[in-house]
């Protein structure tokens, strides 16, 4: 199905944001003026927003400790996640989630998660609660190469087939569990999504590192899903991470000229941009449209995370129920 | 009033709230039991007799039978509280916090914080606590100290009916995280209950179940009774005992226990928490650092040795502190000066 014009232009622009935020925290984290730890989820953004375009505020998502693309996929406020990351009062969670913990509910993004395999189970509640009110929402979790491991996924996996919960599980193979590689940690050498068959689920795949495939395959799994009583699905994309596990990881697991290779070859942006301009459907004025738009609100983004109020020590105690 | 054992206090403040709001589910192990059995469903209704009826009453959608999947039962029940549903899990024993705890900690317990203060999440965790059925080491503990010690959760434990219907309403139609813990020794204890559909107990209360002037002794669950039972001993001797039930461990009603300690200025905690790191050790200490100038003996505490739960009829008995246990540390106190 072709899109139009204006979901093209969103999509991309959903895209290029997700990566030159990215981008830009890889600069100004190593300034030290960010806290904690960061994980990026450059390269991957074909996933977040093949799948979240076709998503409404009613569709819930769970996200990983890699979840600045999730988060703006599902439409959090840019501005609020910079603060956010910078530990700013301004920010989506007040300062007090961080990178880790960005959620913004009313979006229907139920949180980024800092337990690797954690959000399947989530999903699973949210996925049981659109089945009980039966208007066809879905509920997602996106799960990497790593979470597949982890018995919470087991276990989410067969509660929603058992329970039918309106669940998704994507599975964003990016070959890597932090450091370590996919072909070592996954027992079987194959792919995720059998994994996903062998509990009883009906599955997809695609290439994570190309929008449309992602978009298109997700059409079919959420027509699938959304029907009353089909119960839950799973999808893997085949996709590759940009930078490290985390930031300032030396990444001596990469192969010779592997990120150069990737970054050349297996980029959703510029194979995005070659394309829409090579089918006609948009202009490269266009795109550096979009570009020079998003490099912006970027901008714009940490100038305003920076100059944002800093907690206050008293705000340790804001928002808890139970003091002592 | 209605007499009722405690079980089906449980049961019936879980279908009055049922009744009461659509968004009410119950999920957890057996729940229902026997679904896809030649003998059909509901074919235990808990293993407690606490979901009794409720699948034929409220239907598959809101009474969720579950695989053993305790992580996934605590995952599902943060994600239906994320989203609209009030949530009430099983866990059927405490013990399995084990296989579950970084749904319940990392999870339920800290959304609301972690989030900037813009999420509910209305979970109430039930799970059935203690000793004194020889179930030995892995389905018999006392957890609750640590529960209690993590932040952004409400921890409950009723020891009477009334006590249960009162919470428990006030856990289901709380906004936060509750756990809910049953003991297990209690199920078959009778009690009058109010009718009053709308009976709430709130958080933070403490119930004096024996007033006196010279000891206060603060317990909960099955060690309670015991406690009632050496108080009223003493009475007869004119000894006066404040036996103080906390009702809920947090948040924890402080003022109750200092003010009692204030008269008394003879403390002895009593508690099935092992220990160290204990909920005796926090109540001891508490009255240390609030109320050393009424002290008039260190205050004690009576607790299992730090030990599993031993399975033999005589172990587990040696294991649980005892009324003459309880006692001794009474009289004790009392002889201290």
């Amino acid at each position: 199905m072709q899109l139009s014009r204006e979901a093209l232009l969103r999509a991309y622009r959903q895209m290029k944001l997700i990566r030159e935020f990215e981008e830009r925290l890889h600069v100004d984290i190593q300034t030290g003026e960010i806290a904690g730890f960061t994980h990026l989820y450059c390269g991957q953004e074909a996933v977040a927003v093949g799948v979240c375009e076709h998503l409404s505020t009613d569709d819930k998502i769970v996200s990983t400790h890699r979840g600045h693309g999730h988060c703006l996929a599902k439409g959090c406020d840019v501005d609020g996640m910079m603060a956010e990351i910078w530990g700013s009062r301004d920010g989506l969670c007040k300062g007090k989630g961080g990178s880790m913990h960005i959620a913004d509910v009313d979006k229907g993004m139920l949180g980024a998660n800092g337990i690797v395999g954690a959000g399947a189970p989530i999903a699973v509640g949210a996925g049981i609660a659109a089945k009980i009110d039966g208007k066809g929402h879905v509920a997602i979790t996106f799960s990497g190469d790593g979470a597949c491991n982890q018995g919470t996924t087991f276990e989410a996996m067969n509660m929603a087939v058992v329970t039918k919960a309106a669940c998704i599980f994507v599975f964003e193979n990016n070959h890597y569990s932090e450091h370590t590689g996919f072909e070592y940690a996954v027992g079987t050498q194959k792919d995720i999504a059998s994994r996903a068959e062998a509990f009883g689920m009906k599955i997809w795949r695609g290439d994570g590192t190309d929008f449309f495939s992602v978009f298109e395959t997700m059409r079919e799994v959420l027509d699938y899903v959304r029907v009353p009583g089909n119960g839950p699905a799973a999808v893997e994309f085949d996709t590759e991470r940009f930078f490290g596990h985390f930031e300032g990881d030396p990444q001596r697991y990469r192969g010779p000229g592997e990120l150069d290779r990737i970054r050349e070859t297996r980029d959703c942006i510029k194979k995005f941009r070659a394309s829409v301009t090579s089918a006609g459907l948009l202009t490269d004025a266009d795109i550096d449209a979009v570009d020079a738009d998003v490099m912006d609100a970027i901008e714009n983004a940490v100038a305003k995370a920076k100059a944002a109020p800093r907690p206050k020590p008293e705000d340790v105690l804001e928002d808890v129920y139970i003091s002592y | 009033m209605a007499r009722m054992m405690y079980r089906e206090a449980v049961l019936s403040t879980i279908a009055e709230e049922m009744e009461r709001d659509e968004n009410v589910v119950v999920l957890g192990e057996d729940v229902v039991g026997g679904n896809g059995t030649a003998g059909g469903p509901e074919a235990i209704g808990g293993i407690w007799s606490t979901s009794t009826g409720l699948y034929g009453k409220f239907g598959a959608d809101r009474v969720i039978d579950t695989p053993i999947s305790e992580s996934a039962i605590m995952g599902a029940a943060a994600g239906l509280a994320l989203t609209g549903k009030r949530p009430v899990a099983e866990l059927m024993f405490a013990d399995f916090i084990g296989v579950s705890l970084d749904q319940i900690w990392n999870q339920l317990a800290k959304f609301r914080y972690m989030f900037g203060g813009k999420t509910k999440c209305p979970a109430v965790i039930r799970m059935a606590w203690g000793a004194g059925y020889n179930a030995a080491a892995q389905h018999s503990q006392a957890v609750h100290h640590i529960l209690t010690g993590m932040p952004g959760l409400k921890v409950v434990m009723p020891s009477t009916p009334a006590d249960v219907k009162g919470l428990l309403r006030t856990a289901i139609r709380d906004d936060d995280p509750v756990i809910f813990l049953e003991h297990k020794a209690l199920y078959g204890v009778k009690g009058e209950v109010p009718d009053d559909k709308d009976f709430m107990i709130p958080f933070g209360h403490a119930r004096l179940t024996r007033a006196g002037n010279d000891v206060t002794i603060v317990s909960t669950g099955l060690l309670l009774g015991f406690c009632e039972a050496v108080a009223d001993k003493l009475a007869a001797e004119g000894i006066g005992c404040d036996v103080i039930d906390p009702r809920t461990t947090s948040p924890l009603d402080e003022e109750a226990i200092l003010d009692s300690v204030e008269v008394t200025g003879r403390l002895v905690v009593v508690d099935e928490t092992n220990p160290r790191c204990s909920l005796a050790g926090d109540i001891c200490a508490l009255v240390a650092e609030k109320a050393f100038a009424s002290l008039k003996a260190p205050p004690l505490s009576v607790t299992p040795p730090h030990t599993p739960v031993p399975f033999a009829r005589e172990l587990e008995t040696a294991y649980l502190p005892s009324i003459p246990k309880i006692e001794a540390a009474v009289r004790k106190v009392l002889s201290y000066r």
